[in-house]
């Protein structure tokens, strides 16, 4: 009968209560979102760097990856002492530099990766072969679509160009053979990836010094090994790399987002506080209305806690359903909001803002339970303290 | 030889208020409603408070059936005190053993007719198929039994009333209290609630009933009249085969359904 009442106090002000549900669902929503911000980079950023199971990966000293042109020298014998060293399943080298691909009189600059293709992690072939000879390599879907190319055509990349003589010192033609998608490159960037020894011939050909240069070593390690024990046993065996463990890396960007999450904590208190207001306002306004009704309950024999678990019942009810509508829209303005922050020029494709998590979900939803049976606490509690013959003689005058 | 003397034991009176006083602050004056007021309710009788406005009548009312507590005094009722008992107890006791009929009737606007009557049934744990069938009997009882669909705003005043009777009843009260249940009706529709007042009182209920509405007030066997807080007069209406108060004893509410007075189960 409780909850009878409050459905049908409810329905007696359906404008009343379909706006406080679109109110409290819009607050809801924006919590959502706020959660899926302050974890979304954290979370994409961790299964980023986490995603081929790389737990080390080793940058020329002092840098971050590709934080800078400087590359590893001696780069197989780096590779070989690490491969050595107990727990190391695999190394994969990374050659990143800037390459040309040569049509006639033009040449554009492309992005390219010398990689280990059975060993790589940066790209997912999502079309073709990989690049498994040295005269072939992938391509990401901006190179093929601004250069007009498909699968199996042949190009010249080239390097090191020679303003004097009007020419490019280093230059071979290579077939397209997959498309591939690159996690850590932005999505309008054109990249392309080639043999490793293909790169590094290239860049030295190019004027780039040594072939034996790479700018990254991703190390893979065995299940159970002790990443932070392996790393700082690779920076004492191979001093001119510096080790980052992939939980320091995680660490490190969390850190470099606290902002996100100040700004997800500030606004979804703010949606909370908003949210906690409506479901008062309206409960306190639904109170006030049936003050009379209420004592007329009492007088009845209709107990305090059932008169005050109506009322709250009434607030719960327009939490419920605000909120669960709230978790579709904030589903949707997550997504149309992701897809303005990834246009954001450089941003790894691979990169969201919003990552929707069940258990994030699942704790917005809880919170805001939590916050609206708080809002009907007062006016519960008011609606269970009324003072019935007093209440009954205001009502009899008014 | 003389006739033996058979002694009947003499219970306590169904409602006794003894020396009740009620002072409360008014706008932050202090007021007494109800100045030592005291009065003895016996099983079956149909009471009137009368008096003009203000006078403390609904005060009184509100002290006899445990809605609020004396300043002074003690209400009992079948001898159990119900002036000093706790909220919870006495939440309980109106809701067991008095029924309510207000002026402004305060049906639930959103609940049936017959969910209106059931509320009191559904507070005191009976199950759902036994009030409904309660409720279906009460609504029959005060002549609307094809009414219980209806909400109450597709009632008229008199329906509703009738429908907050049948709501009073609903847990078999043994003292039925009405603060002006005519007061906003008009004459004929008035008569309607005065019919069946006069059928309950004939069935046995006890009523006391505060009033402005003189007919309501003859219809009354005894007439209790209250000026600034206290008893005045208290006098017993003379038959109304003598001249005394009008019956009404013909009505459209008046049906055949079976009195209603008998507890519900659960």
């Amino acid at each position: 009968m409780r909850a009878l009442l409050a459905w049908s106090s409810l329905r007696r002000h359906p404008l009343r209560t379909a706006l406080a549900i679109l109110g409290v669902a819009v607050s809801a929503a924006m919590l959502l979102d706020m959660v899926m911000l302050s974890s979304g980079m954290q979370v994409s950023f961790r299964a980023l760097l986490t995603r081929q199971g790389f737990e080390v990966r080793l940058t020329p000293k002092g840098t971050l990856p590709f934080d800078t042109e400087a590359r590893i020298a001696g780069a197989a014998s780096a590779e070989s002492v690490v491969r050595r060293l107990p727990g190391v399943q695999d190394v994969s080298p990374v050659l990143g530099t800037t390459l040309h691909v040569v049509r006639g009189a033009n040449a554009d600059a492309v992005f390219a990766l010398g990689i280990r293709p059975a060993a790589q992690g940066d790209y997912t072939l999502e079309r073709g072969t990989d690049a498994v000879d040295v005269d072939r390599m992938v391509a990401n879907a901006t190179f093929l679509t601004r250069a007009g190319l498909a699968l199996g055509d042949s190009v010249v990349v080239a390097a090191g160009y020679d303003a004097q003589l009007h020419m490019w010192t280093a230059r071979r033609r290579v077939v397209i053979a997959g498309e591939a998608r690159f996690h850590y490159l932005a999505t309008d960037q054109p990249a392309v990836a080639l043999p490793l020894a293909t790169a590094q011939a290239l860049v030295a050909d190019g004027g780039g010094g040594s072939p034996d240069q790479v700018s990254l070593l991703m190390v893979k390690t065995h299940a159970g090994v002790d990443a932070e024990a392996l790393r700082r046993r690779i920076e004492r065996e191979v001093p001119r790399v510096t080790a980052i463990a992939t939980a320091d890396a995680v660490k490190s960007v969390e850190q470099r987002l606290g902002y996100f999450r100040q700004l997800a904590l500030i606004l979804g208190s703010v949606s909370l506080a908003v949210g906690f207001l409506l479901v008062s306002t309206l409960v306190t306004v639904s109170v006030q209305e049936r003050v009379g009704e209420m004592a007329v309950m009492r007088a009845l024999g209709v107990s305090r806690p059932h008169i005050a678990q109506q009322v709250m019942l009434e607030g719960l009810a327009i939490s419920v359903v605000g909120a669960a509508g709230g978790l579709a829209l904030g589903l949707v303005t997550a997504r149309y909001l992701n897809t303005i922050l990834r246009a954001f020029p450089g941003l790894p494709a691979a990169i969201d803002f919003f990552v929707f998590e069940p258990t994030a979900a699942y704790k917005s939803f809880a919170l805001l339970i939590v916050t609206a049976v708080l809002a009907g606490v007062v006016p519960a509690w008011r609606a269970g303290s009324l003072p019935i013959a007093a209440t009954l003689r205001t009502e009899a005058v008014s | 030889m003389s006739e033996p003397v058979i002694e009947v034991p003499m219970g306590p009176p169904l409602l006794e208020a003894v020396d009740v006083a009620r002072a409360y602050a008014l706008a932050g004056v202090p007021v007494l409603a109800v100045r030592g007021v005291s009065l003895t309710i016996e099983e079956g009788e149909y009471v009137a408070i009368v008096g003009p406005s203000g006078c403390g009548k609904s005060s009184l009312l509100n002290l006899l059936g445990a809605i609020d507590q004396p300043t002074r005094g003690r209400v009992s009722l079948r001898g159990r005190d119900v002036s000093r008992m706790s909220d919870r107890e006495a939440t309980d006791f109106r809701l067991r053993h008095i029924g309510f009929v207000f002026q402004r009737f305060y049906l639930m606007p959103m609940l049936t007719a017959l969910e209106n009557v059931e509320l009191p049934m559904a507070e005191a744990g009976v199950a759902s198929r036994a009030r409904r069938a309660r409720a279906r009997e009460l609504l029959a009882y005060v002549g609307l039994e094809a009414r219980g669909g209806h909400r109450p705003a597709q009632l008229s005043g008199g329906e509703q009333q009738r429908v907050a009777i049948a709501r009073s009843l609903a847990n078999a009260p043994e003292l039925l209290l009405a603060d002006e249940p005519t007061g906003e009706l008009d004459a004929r529709t008035g008569r309607d609630v005065i019919a069946l007042f006069d059928r309950l009182h004939a069935d046995g209920m006890t009523i006391v009933v505060v009033t402005h509405d003189e007919v309501l007030a003859r219809a009354a066997r005894r007439v209790v009249h209250m000026v600034d807080g206290a008893i005045v007069s208290d006098e017993r209406n003379a038959p109304a085969a003598a001249g005394g108060p009008p019956r009404c004893t013909t009505s459209p509410t008046a049906t055949d359904a079976p009195s209603p007075f008998r507890r519900p189960p659960g």
